[in-house]
Order: structure tokens, then C-alpha cells, then sequence
């Protein structure tokens, strides 16, 4: 430990502590969402033909086009963070700016998707949903959740690299000290990870 | 007055004076010092913990038929809701670790801060916010949460009172209590001074470190039951309604998941002040290092896959009921090894009987019968047998007040001069465990008795074979109270008008000691080289 004789507060720098902290916090993150994915397990045990059947009515080549986006987005994220290892600023700068794109293109296919779901009245507390076996109404509960869930990660996950995207700009995040952006991208991959799973239990189920 | 004693020492320049250019308040709410920050935990957790000593003071009175024209049954549904959420989420969680860890754990491994100074005021800041929003959920919507502190489904989604918005509260206190979670980790694998190996670390810091990673593990699963919960309530996504083919048994499985590892949160923390308080006053090196900061990663470990064993009741399997019916009793076998080591530790000990110590010992005694009494309910044929009676209300709060509040009040008595580096009054800390020792047992004893003659709990009224019973603890509660207010009022005089106590006024020999009470803004003067274990007293073994 170098911190002997450094004053206080002012210049206390740890890049190792700092990605081990997010890494911790990444593990709360996939600990909350497995919560979900028990649930999940749980109900497609006890209901294993509704779970088929619903999963069908699924429109799997949005769910495809969208996980191909999120991929490209976690991509262009590692792009950004070599880029800004080698002091190439505009580089970075274009890689954070095109993974927000790209998160943002995904919360756009998402939102047509829902809106179909729901002209179709595939909702909670839909009357449609009402004369559905109980399976697929759980179903659609744990999908509605769970996509949900993701989707505002995203939203999150763009706010985040938005501002990161300005620390690049004034210099705050350089060739030096990146290991703010690094943490940026880590979050970003965990929220493409869990979109991994999410595409074949909802999306590939039938 | 003061020029009467010309030998005594000064109050030195510390962390309590405002030297930035905010002062007052407004330099505490905004200070990322890990010293202020524990200390607004503890002034407000000490706020709800006395909010949920008068509410439990009046549930016992209206067990003497007393009040019944104010206190309505729904009423007192809402009473013991209250009181075990303010108790549990906003005092027995953020209790041990967010206060003395904050406030020590620096200290204890000679560093200058946490990790993550700043996130470590934001979680005082989620703490702050949880806890509004649960005192906002009380008097908005329908009324205060009426479902105990368990917001068991289906009743938590068919109440007309604001669940919803307490739930978010609990969910928001769940976000403080992991980002300390990570920031103590991390601060422990990275701040540690020179020379610290693990195995020099004092053993509240390892208690700290198996309670973090409950923290960082268990809370998450929390969130996302309360997020349920929530929805639920909401839009009606049906996972835990049976008529759109959800289970309110998952519920109970995600919620204990969490909960039962909380228990954890609440106690590990308690024993670890204790392991430090114990050689300090015995003078002599801890009893069995090793095993202790072991047995703290053990009961972190198995604690986790016990929670089944509240819902032996519930309707799960066979297979299942023997499974977490063993795993119960096998928690106990590390607890049991940190009771052995520290009675050891003071066998031969030259014992130096101050009030840290005589709290510390009573945490003992009633954290074994706390702890006994939780042996028993792991057994299957008794736990159906005193499933939802006084019994468990017994056991629990002997684990929770008798261990976790007792532990809290003598790390208190240990850390105070240290924290505000002035000393209180001894025999008034004396004279206040006489009524706390005796009122704590006939209020929780009779519980234990009551229950197994088969007082349900959470009821509004009782049958008059019970009567007796009922007056005993009522009238326990009275010295309970009583005893409190002595506790405190002491603490109290002793924070303004309190004599300067020195650097090290037990002769302890962990890191905490060798700076000045209290600590100044950086900690040390210097970061300390460790060249030995924690507890070294004389010539003896320990290093």
C-alpha cells in the first residue's frame, strides 16, 4: 500500500479497488435478476406446455434484431475503451456515442414490441389475458417483468455512458485514468448478458 | 470548574470540529469523513430505534386491556408492523455495521478512509431516503402496513393499506445497506496498513468482511421480491397469485432467502464487537483467532441455506423439511465455537471488570439462550408445535435484543470515549443494566413460557389463562424502558459534560487505541506499520 503520507481525501487513487467494487456491484445486479430467473425455472417447470405455447405468440425476429443490436453496442463499447487506452479521444468518443445509439435503437424495438403485445391484449390485468390458462398469464407477468427490468437497465446503462461520453469530451476520462469508462463498459456488458438469456426463455421457448 | 482539575487532559482538535467552510449541520450531511458518517447513522438509527421502543412499549400495554378504545386491533396490526420494520430495517441492520463499521473499521486497519468515501455517504443518503419514504407510507394512502414485518402474500397484496409504498422504502433501504456492503469488502482487500496480513486483522473486521458478503448476496434477492411485491400490487403480473397461476409459497422461499441471511447481518457484526472487547478487558490475547474469524465465514456460509426453516409450516417437501431442519442445527456449530473461544479467553484472564465488559457478558448469556431456543425450533416437532406463538417472538428478540442491541450498547460503552473522546459515567452504566438485565428477562422469559403454553403471537387479545403471563412481561417492559433511559441519558450527559478520557482509556491494543480520542480528520498522524497480531497484552503469546 502506497498510501503512507498522502494527504487526505485529495489524491487517494485505487483503479483496482475501483473495478473491484464494481465488480461487486455487478454481482448484486445478476443476483437481482436471478431472483427472476428462479421465478422463471419455477413456473416453466410447473408449466411447461403453456410456457410453449405463449413463448410461440413471441415475435422472435425483433428478438433476434434486438439481441444483434445490444451485441454491436457492447462491441462498439470495447472499441472505445482500447481507443481511449491509446489517448485516441475522437475514437472513443465515437465508440461510447454509438453504444448509446445503439442502447437507444434496442429501447425503440422494445417499445414497438410491448405496444404490439398489448394491442394484441396480451397484458396484466387485460381481459384477454383473464381467459388464458393461468400458466400464460404468469407468463406474461414474468415477461412484462423481466424485459422490463432489462429495459430499464438500458435506460440506466445509457444515462451512465451519456455522461461518461462528456468526461471523455472535457478530459476528465483520458489515456491515464479510465478505469471510470472501464466500469461503464462492464455494466454495459453485464446488461447485454443478461439480454443473452433473456432472448431464448421468452423468445426461443416455443 | 475546569481549573480545579489543571492534571486533566484537553479535548483535542478532532474530526468534530467543523474546519471546512460549511459549519453545523449542513458540514455533517455533506462531510464524506467515515467518522460523521457513522455518526449520523447512529444518531439516526438511534431516532427509529426509540420510535420502535415506545411503539413496542404500548403493544404490551394493550395487552393489559389498556388503551383498547385508542389502539383498535387493526390498529395493533399496524403497531407490530411498524415496530419490526423500523427495528429490523432501520435500527438492527444498520445498527453494528454502518455505525462502528463505519466509524472503526478504518481505524482498525490504520487507514485514512473507506474505499469509497463518497458512496458512503450516498448510502446514508439512501438510508435517509428509505426511511422517509417508510415514515410517509404510514400516514398516506390507506394507512399504515398492517401485514407484519414479513409482508407475507396473499394478505400484502389484498390489504387496502400502503404497502406499496412501504415495500419501496424496504427496497430503497436494501440499496444502502449493499453499497456498504461493497465499500467495506473492497476497503478491507485494499486499505489495509502495511504489514496487516489477514490474519492480523482484529476480528471485528473479519466479522465485518462474512457480514458484507451477506450483504452484497442476499440483499439483491430482497429488491427483487419487494419489486414483485410491488407489480403485483400494481399491474397484477400474477407470480405470486394463484389465480393467474402464481405461488405464494415463492414468496415466502425469495423472501426468507434473503431474510433469514439477515438475521446474519444482525448478529455476525454483534459478535465481532464483542471478540473485541473481551480481550481488552481480560488482558490477555483472544482465545482460538483462527477459529472465530472462521467460524464468522462459516455462519455467513451455511447461514445462507437455512431459510426454509421458517416455513416448516408452509407445505414443502419431506426431503426439504430434513434438509433445512439439519441445516439449522448445524448453524449452531459455529456460533457455538465463538461462545467457547471467548469463555476461554477470560479463563485466567486478568480481569478488569469495567461496564463494556459487564454488557459484553450478558450479550453471552442471553445470545445462548437466544441461540438455544433457535436450536429447539430446528427441530421439527417443535417448531410445529410453537410455530407462530410467543415462543418465537421469545427467541427472536433474545437473539436480536439480548444478543444484537446488548452488543450494540457495549460496543457503545467501549467506543465512546473514543468516538467523542470523552468518558460517561460508570456507575450510571452500572446502575442501568440492573433494570435492563431484569426487566429484558421478565418481558422475554415469560414470552418464551407463553408461547410454549400456546400464546399465538400478533394478537390483539388473549384468553385469561394467559393474564398472568401477559402482566409479568408488561411489567418488564417498564424496567426495560426504565433502564434504557438511564442508558442513554448517560451517554447523553457524557457526549456535552463528560471528562476528557484519554487516548486509550481501557488499555486496548488494536490501532483504534494508538491515535488521539477522538480521532483527528486523516486518522493517524502517520499510517502505522503492523508488525505483530491484534491483541498482544504483556509477554504474552499473539504475535
Amino acid at each position: 500500500m502506497s498510501l503512507a503520507g498522502t494527504p487526505h481525501v485529495e489524491e487517494h487513487r485505487d483503479d483496482f479497488g475501483a473495478r473491484l467494487g464494481m465488480w461487486l456491484f455487478l454481482l448484486t445486479e445478476m443476483l437481482l435478476f436471478s431472483g427472476l430467473f428462479l421465478g422463471y425455472s419455477y413456473m416453466r417447470a410447473r408449466y411447461p406446455f403453456e410456457f410453449h405455447h405463449a413463448g410461440s405468440e413471441m415475435n422472435a425476429v425483433l428478438g433476434v434484431t434486438n439481441t444483434l443490436v445490444l451485441l454491436t453496442s457492447s462491441l462498439t463499447m470495447v472499441l472505445a475503451i482500447v481507443a481511449i487506452q491509446r489517448g485516441e479521444k475522437r475514437r472513443a468518443m465515437l465508440g461510447v456515442g454509438g453504444t448509446i445509439l445503439l442502447g437507444a435503437v434496442f429501447l425503440v424495438n422494445k417499445a414497438f414490441e410491448w405496444t404490439a403485445e398489448i394491442h394484441h391484449g396480451n397484458y396484466p390485468g387485460s381481459a384477454h389475458l383473464a381467459t388464458l390458462p393461468p400458466g400464460e398469464q404468469v407468463f406474461f407477468g414474468l415477461y412484462y417483468t423481466m424485459t422490463g427490468l432489462h429495459g430499464l437497465h438500458v435506460l440506466v446503462g445509457i444515462s451512465v455512458l451519456s455522461v461518461m461520453l462528456e468526461m471523455v469530451r472535457r478530459g476528465r476520462i483520458n489515456a491515464d485514468r479510465f478505469v471510470t469508462l472501464e466500469n461503464g463498459g462492464l455494466y454495459w456488458h453485464l446488461v447485454d448478458v443478461v439480454w443473452i438469456f433473456l432472448l431464448p426463455l421468452f423468445y426461443l421457448a416455443a | 470548574m475546569d481549573s480545579m482539575r489543571p492534571t486533566q487532559p484537553e479535548i483535542p482538535e478532532s474530526f468534530l470540529d467543523d474546519t471546512g467552510p460549511r459549519k453545523g449541520i449542513l458540514a455533517w450531511i455533506t462531510s464524506t469523513d467515515h467518522k460523521r458518517v457513522g455518526i449520523l447513522y447512529l444518531y439516526s438509527a438511534m431516532t427509529f430505534f426509540w420510535i420502535a421502543v415506545a411503539i413496542g412499549f404500548l403493544m404490551r400495554l394493550v395487552q393489559l386491556q389498556m388503551f383498547h378504545h385508542l389502539v383498535t386491533p387493526q390498529w395493533y396490526n399496524a403497531l407490530f408492523t411498524i415496530h419490526g420494520v423500523l427495528m429490523i430495517f432501520l435500527f438492527v441492520i444498520p445498527g453494528l455495521p454502518p455505525v462502528f463499521g463505519n466509524f472503526m473499521l478504518p481505524l482498525l486497519i490504520g487507514a485514512r478512509d473507506v474505499a469509497f468515501p463518497r458512496l458512503n455517504l450516498a448510502s446514508w443518503y439512501f438510508f435517509i431516503g428509505g426511511a422517509v419514504i417508510v415514515v410517509v407510507s404510514l400516514f398516506t394512502g390507506g394507512g399504515p402496513p398492517d401485514t407484519g414485518w414479513t409482508f407475507y402474500v396473499p394478505f400484502s397484496l389484498k390489504t387496502g393499506t400502503n404497502v406499496t409504498l412501504a415495500v419501496f422504502g424496504a427496497f430503497t433501504l436494501g440499496f444502502s445497506s449493499m453499497l456498504t456492503g461493497i465499500n467495506f469488502i473492497t476497503t478491507i482487500h485494499r486499505m489495509r496498513a502495511p504489514g496487516m496480513g489477514w490474519l492480523r486483522m482484529p476480528l471485528f473486521v473479519w466479522s465485518l468482511y462474512a457480514t458484507s458478503w451477506i450483504q452484497v448476496l442476499a440483499t439483491p434477492i430482497l429488491a427483487i421480491t419487494l419489486v414483485l411485491v410491488m407489480l403485483e400490487r400494481i399491474v397484477g403480473i400474477g407470480i405470486f397469485d394463484p389465480a393467474k397461476g402464481g405461488d405464494p409459497i415463492l414468496y415466502q422461499h425469495l423472501f426468507w432467502t434473503y431474510s433469514h441471511p439477515a438475521v446474519y447481518i444482525m448478529i455476525l457484526p454483534a459478535m465481532g464487537a464483542i471478540t473485541e472487547i473481551l480481550p481488552t478487558f481480560a488482558k490477555r490475547t483472544i482465545f482460538g483467532y483462527k477459529a472465530i474469524a472462521f467460524s464468522s465465514i462459516a455462519i455467513a456460509g451455511v447461514g445462507s441455506l437455512v431459510w426454509a426453516h421458517h416455513m416448516f409450516t408452509s407445505g414443502i417437501s419431506q426431503f426439504a423439511l430434513m434438509l433445512f431442519s439439519l441445516l439449522t442445527m448445524v448453524v449452531a456449530v459455529p456460533s457455538a465455537i465463538k461462545v467457547f473461544n471467548w469463555t476461554a479467553t477470560l479463563y485466567k484472564g486478568a480481569i478488569d471488570f469495567q461496564p463494556p465488559l459487564l454488557y459484553a457478558l450478558t450479550f453471552i448469556f442471553l445470545f445462548c439462550i437466544g441461540g438455544l431456543t433457535g436450536v429447539m425450533q430446528g427441530a421439527l416437532a417443535v417448531n410445529v408445535h410453537v410455530h407462530d406463538t410467543y415462543f418465537i417472538v421469545g427467541h427472536f428478540h433474545y437473539v436480536m435484543f439480548g444478543g444484537t442491541g446488548f452488543a450494540f450498547f457495549a460496543a457503545l460503552l467501549y467506543w465512546f470515549p473514543k468516538m467523542y473522546g470523552r468518558m460517561y459515567s460508570k456507575k450510571a452504566a452500572y446502575v442501568a443494566w440492573v433494570p435492563l438485565f431484569i426487566g429484558f428477562n421478565m418481558l422475554y422469559f415469560t414470552m418464551l413460557v407463553l408461547g410454549l403454553q400456546g400464546m399465538p403471537r400478533r394478537y390483539y387479545n388473549h384468553l385469561p389463562m394467559f393474564d398472568t403471563g401477559h402482566e409479568i412481561a408488561t411489567v418488564g417492559s417498564w424496567f426495560l424502558v426504565a433502564g434504557l433511559i438511564i442508558f442513554f441519558a448517560n451517554l447523553v450527559v457524557a457526549r456535552f459534560r463528560g471528562a476528557p478520557a484519554g487516548n486509550s482509556p481501557w488499555g486496548g491494543s488494536t490501532l483504534e487505541w494508538t491515535t488521539t480520542s477522538p480521532p483527528p480528520t486523516e486518522n493517524f498522524a502517520e499510517i502505522p506499520t503492523i508488525t505483530h497480531g491484534p491483541y498482544v497484552y504483556g509477554t504474552e503469546e499473539g504475535a
